[in-house]
């Protein structure tokens, strides 16, 4: 947690919104688990491509 | 025969000229007029500001591809459209000017059919005093990833302050929008991500104190009014999606701000709440505010009628219901759905070209009335598919006859996928995938949050850089009207 200790001071702006704990940023690079959330993100997009052509 | 002129090559233009071409029969004529010798994958110029790529692999040349295609390319700038003819000229016809093929500065008319005005925006860097140089160019004192040029001198002067962090000295920078009415915060937001990415990259992040500055009165409105995503079991505001990620990366922030001035190594600023700042800088990327590239139109008698057929912010008047209301009255049918211009069937606007309704972000103003909001957003999806669809009206009314336009496509209806990089690296990259639907909020049909949630949804991740990646490489071979090009949506 050094970025949340390094980062966030007591009742600045950014002590009131969420920060990633190190298990969200170790999944952001883990290449297995990013293969299937880029699986996903494909499919979701091309679903929002095609809503959107009239 | 009908000959279409299309002025403009960016997303949009390039778009519907190389569809009508591919679609129209021989003997009808498609002319493109655009004073750039290259077309330029915008979205890219983040990279090359950072020295990730190189400016020849975010251009091309325009003319091989245009020659291939059969389309009459004019490296020229449209000055004037006159719509019903002039004294010699019964059709109507726009004046060009030349800026290459051997004939700079020599002037000339072409008729049209159809025209389409995708000329994109002026990057009015003047509105700033000292952001621009007084002659509509870029300043002295800060960079810009708006072109690839000004990307590769961004990146030139990144690299020197590099160089000096890792010689010991700290360095501030500072990125974000140099104007209170700028648009295209998500340019900002890429490139503010892409130089922490670097610096930790580089070893000296801790030699740089990194701030942004923005118009948005929010963090995460990014000139559309946020938006809301499937998270933890809520449905979340960009908001909190995107100061997670400046609190995480150590960035400050300064929203609600109107840069008022610009001076070398410091800049001047105003905010939504009456407060007046100064943030002091050695290296800062500002966004300026975009405007209409100054188009004049006239009647055939010879008389100005630029006012009737432009906005005063100089985008062309479409479709949409421009009548002045109050934010509350403000409904996602005032958008436009044909880009077709009321009063002249025979002429459209794509891409930022048109002239929007309103504002997509609420509108706001300084107690001293200073208006600090975005404006709205038109480029790379929503562009490219408002090409495609009047290119096929177009096509519609040329061969079938049709008498209006026959396709349609309002930014309130449309969704945009979006990914905004955060670092470009094979397996330690990042980006941040964005869906919205639709772009422009329907509060009517999505009450609340104006979107169906459904299909709004964001992520952070490798995933999303790979896509990124992908997408540079998807878009070039398209634009280059390669193999099986016409199979790649918009």
């Amino acid at each position: 947690m050094e970025h949340i200790e390094k980062n966030i001071k007591p009742y600045e702006p950014n002590f009131t919104t969420m920060v990633p704990t190190n298990i969200v940023r170790f999944f952001r690079t883990c290449v297995i688990w990013q293969f299937i959330r880029f699986i996903i993100i494909n499919i979701k997009m091309l679903a929002v491509v095609r809503k959107s052509h009239h | 025969m009908a000959r279409v002129v299309v002025l403009g090559a960016g997303v949009s233009g390039h778009t519907a000229s190389t569809f009508l071409r591919h679609w129209l029969g021989k003997e009808h004529e498609v002319v493109v007029v655009t004073p750039n010798s290259k077309w330029n994958w915008i979205p890219s110029n983040i990279w090359v500001g950072c020295g990730e790529m190189s400016k020849e692999e975010v251009v091309f040349e325009l003319a091989p591809v245009y020659e291939k295609a059969g389309i009459d390319y004019r490296q020229a700038k449209a000055v004037s459209i006159h719509p019903e003819g002039g004294e010699n000229e019964d059709k109507p016809y726009v004046t060009i000017e030349y800026t290459g093929q051997g004939k700079e500065g020599q002037t000339e008319t072409v008729t049209y059919d159809y025209l389409i005005n995708a000329t994109g925006p002026k990057l009015n860097f003047d509105a700033t005093p000292g952001l621009g140089n007084g002659k509509g160019g870029l300043g002295d004192y800060t960079v810009s990833v708006c072109t690839a040029d000004h990307a590769e001198h961004a990146n030139e002067e990144l690299q020197k302050l590099i160089s000096q962090m890792k010689a010991g000295q700290k360095k501030k920078i500072v990125v974000g929008t140099g104007h209170g009415m700028c648009t295209c915060q998500g340019a900002a937001f890429e490139y503010i991500f892409n130089i922490d990415f670097e610096l930790n990259k580089a070893g000296v992040r801790d030699m740089a104190e990194i701030t942004w500055i923005s118009n948005e009165s929010f963090l995460g409105d990014f000139g559309i009014g946020g938006l809301h995503l499937k998270r933890g079991g809520y449905a979340a505001s960009s908001r909190l999606f995107a100061e997670s990620l400046y609190a995480e990366k150590g960035i400050p922030w300064v929203i609600g701000a109107h840069v008022n001035k610009v001076e070398e190594g410091k800049l001047s600023y105003e905010q939504l709440d009456g407060t007046e700042g100064e943030l002091e800088f050695d290296f800062a990327m500002l966004i300026p505010p975009f405007a209409g590239v100054g188009l004049k139109a006239y009647d055939k008698k010879g008389e100005d009628i630029t006012g009737k057929l432009f906005a005063p912010n100089g985008f062309l008047k479409v479709d949409a219901d421009y009548t002045a209301k109050p934010y509350e009255e403000w409904k996602a049918s005032d958008w436009p759905r044909t880009y077709q211009n009321p009063d002249y069937s025979n002429i459209f606007a794509v891409g930022i070209a048109f002239a929007p309704p309103h504002l997509i972000s609420k509108p706001m103003k300084s107690p001293k009335g200073t208006p600090i909001n975005p404006t709205p957003p038109r480029t790379g999806m929503p562009s490219g598919i408002i090409g495609k669809t009047v290119a096929m009206s177009i096509r519609d009314m040329i061969e079938k006859g049709a008498d209006k336009p026959t396709h349609h496509a309002s930014m309130a209806e449309m969704g945009a996928a979006c990914v905004a990089s955060a670092g470009k690296h094979l397996t330690q990259g990042m980006a941040a995938a964005l869906t919205v639907y639709p772009v422009v909020p329907d509060f009517e049909k999505y009450p609340g949050i104006g979107r169906d949630l459904d299909y709004t949804f964001g992520e952070i991740g490798l995933a999303g850089h790979w896509i990124k990646h992908i997408l540079h490489h998807m878009f070039l071979y398209k634009a280059k009207l390669k193999p099986g090009w016409t199979l790649i949506p918009e």
